[in-house]
């Protein structure tokens, strides 16, 4: 037998410990993924590592290549059968998570454990591109402790290793101190005014409002609790039933659902004047919506920059809003919308399809002789027949059949917004009174610590509009008349006991003062792009910093982050002589009792003057002067016990007054 | 290329004293200090800056700023770790250092004590091929003990150590050369094989009892005696443990060991020859005395005696 060569301490297998937190490491990185990989994948993966450390801990040594390269085939093979490639977020994501287990499967050396942590490192990063909530980013943040934990428990020669959890915490101490510049490099690392490739799709926007109703389809929206924007006023805000934030307006009805003009047919025309008599301002965070419809206070007097006014006072942004957006609007809370009607107006908001819903029109036809031709009159009888005719506020309402409106105002009776305002603007309209539909949000939560108004999805709203002669458009809520408390309390008040357990009062109100962290997360950290980055140093008299600038900025702070680890690092302590303390603290006594040592006095000379002028203490003294003069010239450096011995006995140490 | 680059460090060491300060003999005890240690990153520290940049693009370029704020955060621990590197090995003092006994040829165990006022981990000291790791706690010195290579009899100085840490992360290297002014003595080797000395006509006077099966007294326990030498009944009655001393007519007589003995070989030859005699005397516990040019010990025993006479014949010329 050939004797083996010790292996290199490279080649080594990395212990338990670090084989244990490179582990964890997996294990936070997979769990992080999870909630967007197929369930059977985050299983599959769970039980491989499972297993993986199992066996590792009864043998070490690798898993056999037989086995490995059929389960890396199956993986691909996983991944292209789930999404059908290999590129892009989502099936990339999931093959480098798999990928990441598998290496586990091999790591054996620390070689290994280090590519492990690099990739692994990458592959916490790549879980924020799916949520980069504060939470989210909180988790991923503490992620990096196990990682550091790990590369730190492969340097051979350590003192003893404490327990699992506390080995984390020099990772923290490290993580912790290296915030400050963290956060400075983030502040100034320059961003990209464009992206160098294709950005990717963003679906963790939620998709918010449509551009098309149909009755019915916002209850998924209804129950969505997320923020869909935040509204912070200059000055008081206004009343809750002026908070209307409108979004689209639709014309044309097939009988079922409500529609937008077509962009591409609809010629471009300049917005319909307004006449204004109080207005407000104020400044919204939009969340992403991936669309381009600017969500403004009901009604918009002009448009926010890199957005256009439309005919109908819609306000579109120039590009789909994929990251959060903050712009400021100007809207008029009293106003006349649009005196003058044009015929091509007054004919679209007139026209119903032919052959649907007969008795609605009926209905309307009756009212219309009955009251000639007072409009407002028939607005009222709407809403009077909304309010006493037995119709009831629901989020589960009966599906409707073809004649959707005479369905919902002869049958049902049930029914949320969209089944009012459709059903209110259908009756207009057969009535010769020109209507139309807007959606948008309505209400939201005023959040009194952080002075803003919270509008989430589920403040989603309809609402009609009816032009009255000399009046303008109108807007006329119909769900109001039924429900009151939608107007002035928000859709979860009126759903009452319908909704959720987790939308009751004392958890809204947590999730309320959540909500402000959540802002200022979203506003000071992910909002924070290009423009705010120039905007950055305008207190300090830089308008318009540019790269260079932040570079120079970033270089000059960071050598300034430089000094100060230096300083640290060099800094060296005197060593502190306890000894030196003991005999001084003695001295201190001493002098207190009329014995102070001289300039030029050694301790020998001066503890035997002292014992001889306190003779009390004398056999005291005597010890303690022969036990300093062994700590002191017996050694080189004082041993522990003794010298903790002498100054228990400096500390025990009194001077008895003698009676003489 | 290897040699190329050995010159090349050589001629730069010859010219420029000041680069080469630290490398130079220098009496213990040695504190590393700022202006002594070195530091670069490892090449998985290269690497992980190579992640780290692939990171920065990503967040950068999809806009996500909190991948950008984890990038910052890791990139920061990782600036951070490198002072923590260096200041595993700042302040670090080599107290003082032993060194064993060693035939050429063979290893030659040398103990280094390094202190340190405050506790470091990961800390690896490199000489030749070998490495080895250690930590300090920050209270007791740590004895490092490593294996020197001999090949000659003889002074030999120490060569230059390497210390140096890749504590915490493995992303930056540190190190520091030291350079003890010290020299270690190697001990001849023996040849393999060769006559016996010549025992010479008056070593019968030399012979002595000692040892034997005879009782001839009871004396004091020291350190080492056999249990079964104790004399137990004796010792009940006394304070101290007696041990029986046994005599016995030696039967290995006393070797004179001498170098004019030799006349008929090199310098070499003879060490390597009396080198063998001192281990047979050594092994079969003899009573030798040796005769150097210059240096004549007296007759004795025990490992000091032998440590003496090898020391003596390791020195020769």
């Amino acid at each position: 037998m050939t004797p083996r060569r010790p292996r290199p301490p490279s080649e080594r297998p990395i212990d338990t410990r670090a084989f244990d937190l490179l582990s964890l490491t997996m294990a936070l990185v997979l769990g992080l993924h999870s909630p967007h990989l197929p369930w059977w994948l985050t299983v599959a993966l769970a039980l491989m590592l499972g297993w993986r450390w199992w066996q590792r801990r009864q043998r070490v040594g690798r898993v056999p290549r037989w086995l490995k390269l059929p389960l890396l085939a199956l993986l691909t093979a996983a991944v292209i059968v789930q999404y059908g490639n290999i590129f892009g977020r989502a099936p990339g994501t999931a093959l480098a998570v798999g990928l990441l287990i598998l290496k586990l499967l091999e790591t054996e050396v620390a070689r290994d454990v280090r590519v492990g942590i690099s990739f692994a490192c990458f592959a916490l990063m790549a879980a924020l591109l799916f949520d980069q909530g504060l939470v989210a980013t909180v988790v991923v943040a503490l992620g990096l402790l196990p990682a550091l934990a790990t590369l730190r428990a492969l340097e051979p020669g350590q003192l003893p290793a404490p327990s699992l959890p506390r080995a984390l915490l020099p990772a923290l101490a490290l993580t912790a101190a290296a915030l400050p510049l963290a956060l400075l490099a983030f502040l100034l690392v320059p961003r990209l005014s464009s992206p160098l490739w294709g950005a990717p799709a963003r679906d963790q926007a939620r998709t918010g409002l449509s551009d098309s109703m149909t009755p019915g389809n916002f209850t998924e929206l209804l129950t969505d609790d997320h923020p869909a924007m935040r509204v912070s006023f200059d000055g008081a805000p206004p009343a809750p039933d002026q908070r209307y934030f409108r979004a689209y307006v639709m014309w044309h009805f097939d009988g079922r659902s409500w529609r937008r003009p077509d962009p591409r047919y609809a010629p471009p025309r300049p917005p319909a004047p307004l006449e204004v008599a109080s207005s407000a301002q104020y400044r919204i965070s939009l969340q992403p919506t991936r669309r381009r419809v600017l969500p403004m206070l009901d009604v918009p007097l002009q448009a926010p920059a890199q957005a256009a006014l439309q005919a109908d006072r819609e306000v579109m942004a120039d590009r789909p809003v994929n990251d959060p957006l903050s712009y400021v609007g100007r809207s008029a809370l009293r106003y006349r919308l649009q005196p003058e009607l044009d015929e091509r107006s007054r004919r679209l908001g007139l026209s119903l399809p032919a052959g649907f819903n007969p008795r609605t029109h009926a209905l309307a036809a009756q009212w219309r002789q009955r009251y000639g031709s007072d409009d407002a009159a028939i607005v009222q009888a709407a809403l009077a027949l909304f309010h006493d005719g037995g119709f009831r506020y629901t989020l589960a309402p009966a599906p409707l059949g073809r004649d959707s409106v005479d369905d919902f105002l002869f049958g049902t009776h049930e029914g949320f917004c969209e089944h009012y305002s459709s059903a209110f603007t259908v009756l207009m309209r057969a009535a010769g009174i020109p209507a139309r539909v807007v959606t948008g949000y309505q209400g939201g939560y005023w959040n009194k610590l952080g002075d803003y108004l919270l509008v989430r999805y589920s403040d989603a709203h309809a609402w009609s509009e009816v032009w009255l002669a000399g009046r303008g458009w109108v807007r006329v809520d119909p769900t109001g008349a039924v429900r009151p408390e939608r107007v002035s309390l928000g859709a979860a008040a009126a759903a009452g006991d319908q909704l959720a357990w987790y939308r009751h009062d004392w958890l809204q109100g947590l999730r309320n003062r959540w909500d402000i962290v959540n802002r200022w997360w979203d506003q000071g950290v992910i909002g924070f792009d290009a423009l705010r980055q120039r905007g950055l140093l305008t207190p300090f008299g830089i308008r318009d910093a540019d790269t260079a600038t932040l570079g120079v900025l970033l270089a000059i702070s960071g050598v300034l982050f430089v000094a100060i680890g230096l300083a640290w690092a060099l800094l060296r302590r005197q060593p502190r002589d306890p000894l030196r303390g003991a005999l001084r603290e003695l001295e201190r006594k001493l002098s207190r009792h009329g014995v102070a040592r001289r300039p030029a006095e050694g301790p020998q000379h001066f503890l035997s003057r002292a014992a001889r002028a306190l003779p009390g203490q004398r056999d005291e003294l005597t010890a303690l002067m022969r036990s300093y003069l062994e700590l002191r010239y017996a050694h080189d450096e004082p041993p522990t016990e003794p010298l903790r011995a002498f100054q228990h006995a400096v500390r025990d140490f009194r001077i008895v007054a003698v009676v003489k | 290329m290897r040699d190329l680059l050995q010159q090349l460090q050589r001629r730069a060491e010859r010219r420029l004293p000041a680069l080469t300060r630290y490398r130079r003999p220098e009496r213990l005890p040695i504190e590393l200090h700022r202006r002594r240690i070195y530091i670069v990153p490892t090449g998985f520290g290269l690497g992980f800056s190579v992640l780290l940049l692939v990171m920065l693009v990503g967040a950068l370029n999809y806009s996500n700023n909190a991948g950008l704020l984890l990038t910052c955060l890791l990139g920061a621990a990782s600036a951070a770790s490198m002072l923590v590197t260096f200041r595993s090995l700042d302040g670090l003092r080599l107290g003082h250092l032993r060194a064993g006994h060693a035939v050429a040829g063979q290893p030659l165990e040398l103990t280094l004590a390094f202190d340190s006022r405050r506790p470091r981990n990961a800390v690896r000291v490199d000489l030749g091929d070998s490495t080895v790791a250690f930590a300090l706690d920050g209270h007791a010195s740590a004895l490092v003990k490593l294996a020197l290579r001999t090949e000659r009899r003889g002074w030999q100085p120490l060569p230059r150590l390497r210390v140096w840490s890749t504590w915490p992360l493995g992303l930056f290297r540190a190190w520091s050369w030291l350079h003890p002014e010290q020299s270690v003595l190697v001990w001849p080797r023996a040849e393999a094989a060769g006559p016996p000395p010549q025992a010479r006509a008056d070593d019968a006077r030399q012979l002595r009892l000692h040892r034997g099966d005879e009782l001839a007294a009871l004396r004091d326990y020291r350190a080492g005696d056999p249990q079964r030498h104790v004399a137990w009944k004796a010792s009940a009655r006394h304070e101290n443990l007696l041990v029986k001393d046994f005599e016995q007519p030696q039967s290995h007589p006393h070797w004179q060991l001498d170098w004019r003995q030799l006349g008929g070989l090199d310098d070499e030859a003879r060490i390597a020859r009396l080198a063998r005699w001192l281990n047979e005397a050594q092994a079969q516990r003899r009573h030798y005395s040796l005769w150097l040019p210059g240096n004549e010990i007296p007759g004795g025993s025990g490992p000091l005696h032998y440590a003496r006479c090898m020391n003596a014949l390791a020195q020769l010329p």
